[in-house]
């Protein structure tokens, strides 16, 4: 156990790629963490689809032993933290465990908009914050320049910023002296009865459920009788550990410390992240107060392509849901795609990442259907439900009114992409809450139905921006919109899959461009194909594919029997994997590619 | 073996050398300015002799197709000597039918009367097009004129002239090719085929159509002018024996019914394919491909074969119907099942059901049909025949 005075907790915080993680290799490092044969790039970003994409998606905690310049020893509790704005959740979390954050800004960018909204909650969560000025290696670092920005933004005094390469190391010594001298100790009664709280919990291969904790009062160790404050369990203690960033075993853990518990719990969702835990022998009287459980917002239906797959997909799912409890799931049934799950997430690189994880962890060909959001249904006769599905949309006689989840938005942008900007938001429905500049950047404060957003907005950003904007939101409101059910009609079929609910303004425009995108997805048939778009009985858009008229090889003669066969072989797996619509054969991935609306 | 014995054997010889390349064509053709004649001669014994000796089980030749590449540059005693040299080692049926490919340019015009002495007795022409214009977009090298004076010259010592059209090209309108077509007609043969421009992969139009150029009408523009074809062609008494072949009575080459027929045939020279009926099924012979490799592997080893397959009865049967639903004939199905000593389902029935019902396939006693209507789609209507 460590003096709480010489214990330092903090997180690492930045908009995305500004190098948090590259900079909790060097300080790992520095501090002896890892041997140089241990070390690897982003050594925390340890998932697979986290190293492929070279992002962060789970929070990691590290303890760093580490000999500051007045010669004393401290521990340096480090949290390293996603950048993107889906794992917000992860942020909170690790910020509620620390007192300290360091602010990572890439001096080669400034300060972006996921940069604004950390130090945000930082600032809400009381804490010291030390700025870091990354990057300072490459050619296009401005590091002045940022730093006059970090205080006219952010409003931190422009000479407390630390200038730093994790590249190569520059600063690094800078940093750790900062978190010593700058940061606050933890505080906490060593004598008081145990109050920690339960900041993850995960599932390890080899240790089963883990559980991070932080102890504010009192201690934790092994062969403790514990209980969950929030459900009430009680567990026996049966490891205690820090991660060094390799879990390694302790005696105990004291008030400041942070580390890891194993207790015999036996799914994630049993250890609750938020909870207090206290010691069932002397519980404390006051649970901490933990954070709002995370909400999925973004949902989707995830088929199999191969419909024997089903049973597969369910056992993944389940698989998958013990180790990151921020997503659902139930079954959902689709005419068209035939029998699956609706998932929900916590916005679309969530669900992105959870898909590719099933298809690739797990090695199955996966469909999804197109992002939409959770409205209120208040219904005529008084009632009111979720709706998840577009395709579950009651009768419109039935209902009383429909409401959407408002967002508020930050953008930031270079000044000579804000038209653009401004008109993107109005055309989906924005409105302006604030508009300021900082040198040549802008910063837009919207209001925006998350509805629009999850349609296409990131795409059509990034592309009226070059690339160059950022963008961070926070749920808002629920809003009640004029919002219809826009259905998809193949000869007259409705295709359950495809069916979307929109603002009645966008219905025709949205409408017609999916029968346009399907008319070059669906093959020729025999017969002349109608497609539709209809909001209930009236038709809004429509297209024809006219009847197939030609599919012969002209010329066909002896030494071209083989080819010819393998022709008709793929000819044949191609029919395989149509689903058949009516008397129409679609082939599956046109409704995927129907669904990738982008900014067709 | 009795059954081997009754089905027709006929014998391929590919030349695969060409004066220029055509943008369209993906034959095994080259171009070569030595090529050595004495060494190739003497390859193309060998190897005859070899296929002979393997796979011929003396049997007459019904047929003997000399194909390309552009075979009207062999020299006409190589011609003979092969002739010759086939009738020594096979025997030749009677009524034995000797075609050759030949480039309807004055210079090959010139061999033609070789060419008869040596034995040819039918001639197919690949005029291509009637049209400067289209022999332009082609990059053939002789123009309209002159491939009607090689039809002239050929008519001074063949009784059976085939030309080869291609239509459905880029910018030809319906009225355009009609005019085309009937002037063809007026030549008075009594054979054409009639092809459709292809883009193959590999050729240079392939390319260029990748790089976004439009080298072929849209399909219900080709498919227009395909069934106009056809009602020509029908009204002009040369109906369409196959896909794009067109005969009057009794003219139709024998040559590549054998093929459609998936009857027998041995392939000789560089690339040439052979296919054979064995017990199990058919057997699959292919030689190599490019003539030096060909050249090296005949001289060192008696023949070039570098692919042998063996299709089982299941693919043997596909074979048939893939390539006999192209005749007008079809085919007969107790006639494939007693062949194959097979009753396996080779049909999907429950599409056939659907294929008759919608018209594109019928049933005339025990043969097996795809209908004038059903032509166009045979490859879609293939696909969902042949059980997967
Ligand atoms: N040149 C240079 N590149 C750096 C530096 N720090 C990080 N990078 C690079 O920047 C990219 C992003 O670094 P990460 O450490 O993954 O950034 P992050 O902030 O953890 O990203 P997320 O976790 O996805 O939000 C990587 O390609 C790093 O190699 C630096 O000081 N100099
Ligand atoms: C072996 S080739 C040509 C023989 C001879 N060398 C000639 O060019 O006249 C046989 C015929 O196939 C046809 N053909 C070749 N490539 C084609 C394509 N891409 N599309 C349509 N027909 C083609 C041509 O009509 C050609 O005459
Ligand atoms: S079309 Fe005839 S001449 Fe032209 S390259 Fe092909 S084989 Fe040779
Ligand atoms: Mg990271």
């Amino acid at each position: 156990m460590t003096a709480p005075s010489h214990i330092r907790n903090f997180s690492i915080i930045a908009h995305i790629d500004h190098g948090k993680s590259t900079i909790a290799d060097r300080l790992i490092q520095v501090c002896g963490g890892l041997s140089e044969r241990e070390m690897t790039e982003q050594v925390l970003d340890n998932m697979d689809i986290e190293r492929e994409r070279g992002i962060t998606i789970k929070a990691q905690t590290v303890r760093l032993n580490y000999t500051a310049a007045d010669g004393e020893g401290y521990v340096l509790n480090l949290m390293d933290t996603p950048g993107h704005v889906d794992f917000g959740y992860e942020v909170s979390r690790s910020l509620s465990a620390c007192e300290g954050s360091l602010l990572v800004v890439d001096a080669s960018q400034g300060v972006e908009a996921q940069t604004l909204a950390n130090v945000y909650q930082a600032v809400e969560a009381d804490h010291e914050i030390v700025p870091v000025l990354n990057k300072i290696d490459l050619p296009a670092a401005e590091p002045e320049r940022v730093q006059m920005q970090i205080e006219e933004v952010i409003g931190l005094p422009a000479d407390d910023a630390i200038p730093a390469s994790a590249k190569t190391g520059a600063g690094i010594n800078d940093i750790l002296e900062a978190v010593v001298t700058r940061m606050k100790p933890p505080e906490g009664d060593v004598e008081a009865p145990l109050t920690a709280l339960l900041v993850d919990s995960w599932y390890d291969a080899y240790l089963g459920v883990m559980t991070l904790v932080r102890v504010r009062d009192g201690r934790i160790r092994k062969g403790m009788k514990i209980r969950l404050m929030g459900t009430g369990a009680t567990h026996v203690v049966e490891r205690v550990g820090v991660f060094s960033p390799k879990p390694t075993p302790v005696d105990e853990l004291g008030p400041g410390e942070m580390g890891f518990i194993n207790a015999g719990v036996k799914t994630v969702s049993d250890a609750r992240v938020g909870d207090t835990i206290t010691e069932e022998r002397r519980p404390c009287t006051e649970p901490l107060p933990g954070f709002k459980p995370s909400v999925p917002v973004v949902f989707c239906g995830l088929f199999p392509v191969d419909t024997n797959d089903f049973s597969g997909l369910r056992e993944a799912l389940e698989k998958l849901s013990l180790n990151d409890a921020s997503f659902s799931f139930e079954a959902e049934t689709s005419a068209a795609l035939g029998f699956g799950f609706r998932c929900g997430f916590l916005g679309l690189l969530h669900m992105e990442v959870i898909r590719d994880r099933l298809e690739r962890e797990f090695n199955l060909d996966l469909i999804s259907t197109a992002p939409s959001v959770v409205y209120q249904m208040t219904m005529t006769d008084g009632s009111s439900f979720n709706l998840h599905n577009p395709a579950d949309m009651p009768e419109v006689t039935k209902i009383a009114t429909i409401e959407e989840p408002w967002i508020k938005a930050t953008i930031m942008t270079p000044d000579e992409y804000l038209g653009p900007v401004l008109t993107l938001c109005t055309e989906r429905r924005g409105e302006q809450l604030d508009l300021t500049y900082a040198g040549n950047r802008a910063m837009a404060v919207y209001r925006l139905p998350l509805n629009e957003v999850v349609f296409d907005f990131y795409d059509r950003l990034k592309s009226v921006t070059r690339g160059y904007a950022s963008f961070d939101y926070a749920i808002d409101e629920y809003r009640p919109g004029e919002l219809v059910k826009v259905s998809i009609l193949v000869n007259g079929d409705p295709v359950d899959a495809l069916s979307m609910i929109v603002h009645r303004e966008q219905a025709e425009s949205r409408g017609r461009a999916i029968c346009v995108r399907l008319k070059d997805l669906v093959p020729r048939q025999m017969f002349k194909v109608a497609l539709q778009a209809a909001i209930g009985g009236k038709v809004i858009a429509r297209e024809t594919i006219s009847a197939l008229r030609k599919d012969v090889t002209a010329k066909c003669y002896g030494g071209d029997i083989s080819r010819k066969k393998k022709l008709l072989e793929k000819q044949k797996e191609g029919k395989k994997k149509m689903r058949q619509f009516g008397k129409v054969d679609i082939p599956q991935n046109a409704f995927f590619e129907a669904l990738k609306m982008g900014d067709g | 073996m009795s059954k081997a014995a009754e089905t027709p054997l006929a014998l391929y010889i590919h030349w695969p050398f060409c004066r220029a390349k055509c943008p369209y064509c993906d034959f095994n053709s080259h171009v070569s300015q030595d090529v050595d004649h004495a060494r190739f001669a003497a390859a193309y014994r060998r190897e005859m002799a070899h296929m002979a000796t393997h796979y011929g089980a003396g049997r007459k030749l019904v047929s003997i197709f000399f194909g390309g590449g552009t075979p009207s540059l062999m020299p006409p005693s190589l011609v003979a000597g092969l002739i010759d040299e086939a009738e020594r080692l096979f025997g030749l049926s009677d009524d034995v039918e000797i075609t050759a490919e030949a480039n309807p340019t004055s210079s090959e015009a010139a061999m033609f009367e070789g060419f008869r002495a040596a034995g040819v007795n039918r001639i197919s022409l690949g005029v291509q097009s009637l049209r400067d214009a289209g022999l332009a977009f082609l990059g053939r090298e002789h123009s309209a004129g002159e491939a009607r004076s090689a039809i002239m010259a050929a008519r001074q010592h063949f009784a059976r002239i085939s030309i080869d059209l291609i239509y459905a090209r880029r910018d030809q309108t319906c009225a355009g090719w009609v005019s085309e077509l009937r002037e063809a007609l007026d030549l008075g043969l009594t054979h054409m085929s009639l092809y459709q421009l292809t883009i193959e992969r590999g050729t240079v139009f392939h390319s260029r159509a990748r790089r976004g150029e439009r080298l072929v009408p849209p399909d219900d523009l080709a498919a227009e002018m395909y069934e106009m074809t056809n009602d020509i062609m029908t009204g002009a008494g040369l109906p369409a024996y196959e896909i794009s072949n067109h005969a009057a009575t009794g003219e139709a080459c024998r040559h590549n019914l054998v093929y459609w027929r998936a009857q027998d045939w041995i392939g000789i020279g560089p690339g040439a394919h052979g296919r054979l009926t064995v017990p199990a099924g058919r057997l699959g012979l292919a030689t190599r491909r490019s003539p030096a490799a060909w050249l090296e592997s005949v001289e060192d080893a008696g023949h070039a074969i570098d692919i042998v397959t063996e299709d089982g009865r299941a693919d043997s049967i596909a074979e048939s119907l893939m390539m006999g639903l192209r005749l007008a004939e079809g085919v007969s199905i107790p006639a494939l099942e007693a062949r194959y000593a097979s009753r396996a389902a080779h049909l999907d029935e429950t599409a056939l059901d659907r294929l008759v019902e919608s018209g594109l396939v019928e049933i005339g006693g025990v043969q097996l049909r795809v209908t004038p209507a059903g032509r166009l789609l045979l490859d879609w209507i293939l696909a969902d025949l042949l059980p997967g």
